[in-house]
């Protein structure tokens, strides 16, 4: 094995596991008190690393010239893609905590070191090419996520969340591992290509019992239908800023990773897998539409959001095409801006001591009291239902082009139709903020930091972020071939 | 002839001390005698070549999960006298449980005695190396071929004890009982007691 070639692969996760070792000891020497200064340093260090994971997008990189670590994991642009949309969400989660733990006097310097801890898990997660590979990055993006749920450990809402995560997240890793050694005693190997190939003669059905097993065991990663009941809870409990992580980073690797366990290890049946993918992302978006109509929490309505967008981008996977991979990370990374930016605003919602307002109640009448976050809210809640000329509008169209391509014609009749259901609840949010009796309650102002991710955001999903999609599509269209080109 | 005196005598040591383990009256003693039939066992699998599963069994289960539930007896102070108290009414399940136990015994060596299952052999580059050690197979994949999860897993288990710490370290200004003993010595009676005229009929308000 070629030692110096495999390192010069895992340069991103190198550089993020050594910043956090060394912020660790930072944080063990200098306390509290240096938990600004690790905060900027651990987001220079994702910066840093995403610059490297920029590179192996930019060239391209594919199939044998990214294998590192004898076939373990693969620096292809198909992760350089996730990894540089997963350090920018980190980043962002990263800028708005301090605003949030600063009231609470809870910012520890830990918080950065752990949501460092839980990237380099997902960078391990999203190149896995290999069943142990992909369980490894999985369990150390899952620890550090279930203690950061829990990180407001005098609040009881956040230690309930953290225990529910933890409990439910392990159930979620006995059946993947179950799945995972079904897949490897019917195959003989844990190598994605191994089973690959192992398959091409067809599928047995000790096999097909641990695809659906493993599909099972990611699909709670994603929270998908019908593993997504823990959603809500935690992300209404877990602190606003770690909600935020939760909806955006963690998010793009699990179904990057889905994404590659269904194209790659199994790309060779793609009919045992796709029924099972359809059936998740229809039941998905109509959940995530029905069940977010009754909630008054803001919070556990972004919760029932997100199900919502995972149920959008399966069924871009459920394409099985290059095409539907490409709309898959071309809808992620638009999903990313605009939870980012909403949940931004979420934290920005604030009354006169500082406390966080997190129901409707709160939000009643604030374009005239807080027109600037008011305004912003309605442009991605806009964008979230679809409407266009938002960029959420162009992430639709794009995995429901890539289904019609592929022949799966009332798939996309049907996403269509449950996409309007969901637009109810965005535009509650509209008719709330502008046209109901203004309360007044979020009086104080956000960070500026705050401020910043959530103008950003808001741009972004802007017709103004039209000038950017073309730039977006060679980048998701070059990942899309990067790992095609290995299968 | 040396085997087989070691394979009875490991045999009898375990069965032994097992049965010890479930009849002691005393739960630490249980745990030790817990301790000496892991031992035995690993002795056992040092027998039949497998030296690498023998040296798990002491350094995991001996070292730290015995030692683990030493700890967890002592603490929790268990009352087996009263754990024991429905021993009489639950004596037919048991006996139901262990004819259930023997027939499975009985089958299994049954069907050992009508010969072995065609398992296959494996070949190829999954073939056991027959010229090293367990010891050094596993080493060698592990620092070779696997070190990258290897190390990874390593990672996993900073992360588990830097979340214990974060998750329940207190600082210990802030700790609840925490005793000052500046603030106690610079008390003086003006500031820690009240003088109080309380009417008749009426309580105090301090």
């Amino acid at each position: 094995m070629d030692y110096a070639n495999s390192f010069g692969h895992i340069v991103p996760e190198l550089v993020l596991t050594g910043a956090a070792l060394a912020l660790l000891l930072v944080s063990a020497f200098a306390g509290d008190k240096a938990s600004r200064l690790v905060s900027i340093l651990a987001a220079v260090a994702l910066g840093g690393a995403g610059a490297f994971a920029a590179s192996t997008l930019a060239e391209g990189s594919s199939g044998a010239a990214a294998v590192a670590f004898g076939g373990l994991l693969s620096a292809d642009a198909f992760a350089g893609f996730a990894k540089l949309l997963m350090y920018i969400a980190a980043i962002g989660c990263l800028m708005i905590a301090p605003g949030f733990f600063d009231h609470r006097k809870a910012m520890k310097p830990e918080y950065p070191v752990l949501v460092l801890f839980a990237t380099v898990g997902m960078s391990i997660m999203v190149s896995a090419t290999d069943l142990i590979t992909l369980y490894i990055g999985l369990e150390l993006n899952s620890l550090a996520a279930y203690v950061l749920a829990s990180f407001l450990r005098n609040d009881s809402r956040s230690a309930e969340a953290g225990l529910k995560y933890f409990v439910l997240g392990a159930l979620a890793s006995g059946i993947l591992l179950y799945g995972m050694s079904l897949t490897y005693g019917f195959t003989g190997t844990t190598s994605f290509d191994g089973i690959r190939i192992a398959q091409e003669t067809g599928l047995s059905t000790g096999a097909l019992f641990g695809l659906i097993f493993v599909l099972a065991g990611l699909a709670f990663k994603i929270s998908a239908v019908p593993f997504h009941m823990w959603t809500p809870d935690v992300y209404e409990g877990a602190p606003t800023p770690v909600t935020t992580f939760f909806a955006t980073a963690p998010k793009v690797a699990a179904i990057v990773l889905t994404a590659r366990v269904a194209l790659d290890a199994f790309g060779s049946q793609p009919d045992a897998w796709r029924q099972v993918v359809i059936f998740a992302a229809l039941a998905s978006i109509v959940v995530g539409a029905l069940g977010a109509i009754g909630q008054n929490n803001l919070k556990r309505l972004l919760a029932y959001s997100s199900i919502n967008n995972v149920g959008f981008i399966l069924v871009g996977l459920a394409a099985a095409s290059a095409e539907g991979a490409s709309a898959m990370l071309f809808y992620l990374a638009i999903y990313v801006v605009m939870s980012l930016g909403s949940f931004a605003a979420v934290l920005m919602l604030r009354n006169g001591d500082g406390d966080n307002l997190e129901t409707f109640e709160d939000i009643a009448g604030l374009s005239s009291t807080r027109p600037g976050i008011a305004w912003c809210l309605a442009a991605l809640m806009f964008s979230l239902a679809g409407i266009p000329p938002l960029m959420g509008f162009f992430a639709k169209l794009a995995v429901f082009w890539a289904v019609v391509n592929a022949g799966l014609i009332p798939l996309a009749v049907i996403g269509m139709a449950a996409s309007v259901i969901g637009a109810f609840y965005y535009l509650k949010f509209v008719k709330v903020m502008f046209f109901d009796e203004p309360v007044g309650r979020a009086t104080k102002a956000g960070s500026a930091a705050q401020w910043a991710i959530l103008v950003v955001c808001t741009v972004l999903i802007s017709p103004l972020g039209w000038f950017l999609t073309g730039a977006l599509e060679t980048m998701t269209n070059t990942a899309a071939a990067g790992l095609f080109a290995g299968v | 002839m040396i085997q087989a005196i070691a394979f009875y005598l490991f045999a009898f040591l375990v069965i032994a001390s097992a049965v010890l383990t479930i009849m002691s009256r005393n739960p630490v003693h249980s745990v030790l005698w817990l301790i000496l039939a892991f031992f035995n066992a690993a002795g056992l699998m040092v027998l039949l070549g497998a030296e690498f599963i023998a040296m798990l069994l002491v350094v995991v289960y001996v070292g730290a999960v015995a030692v683990l539930f030493l700890f967890v007896v002592m603490m929790l102070d268990v009352d087996m006298a009263e754990m024991r108290a429905g021993f009489i009414k639950n004596f037919p399940l048991g006996i139901a449980i262990a004819l259930v136990l023997l027939a499975e015994l009985v089958l299994g060596i049954g069907a050992l005695n009508a010969g072995a299952l065609e398992l296959g052999t494996a070949s190829g580059e999954n073939a056991p190396s027959m010229a090293n050690s367990n010891i050094e197979n596993v080493g060698a994949l592990l620092y070779s071929k696997y070190i990258f999860v290897f190390e990874v897993a390593g990672l996993i288990l900073l992360v588990a004890m830097i979340g214990a710490i974060v998750l329940t370290h207190r600082d210990l200004k802030t700790t609840r009982g925490h005793q000052n003993i500046t603030k106690q010595v610079r008390r003086n009676p003006k500031e820690a007691t009240q003088m109080k005229q309380p009417t008749v009929g009426e309580g105090v308000e301090l």
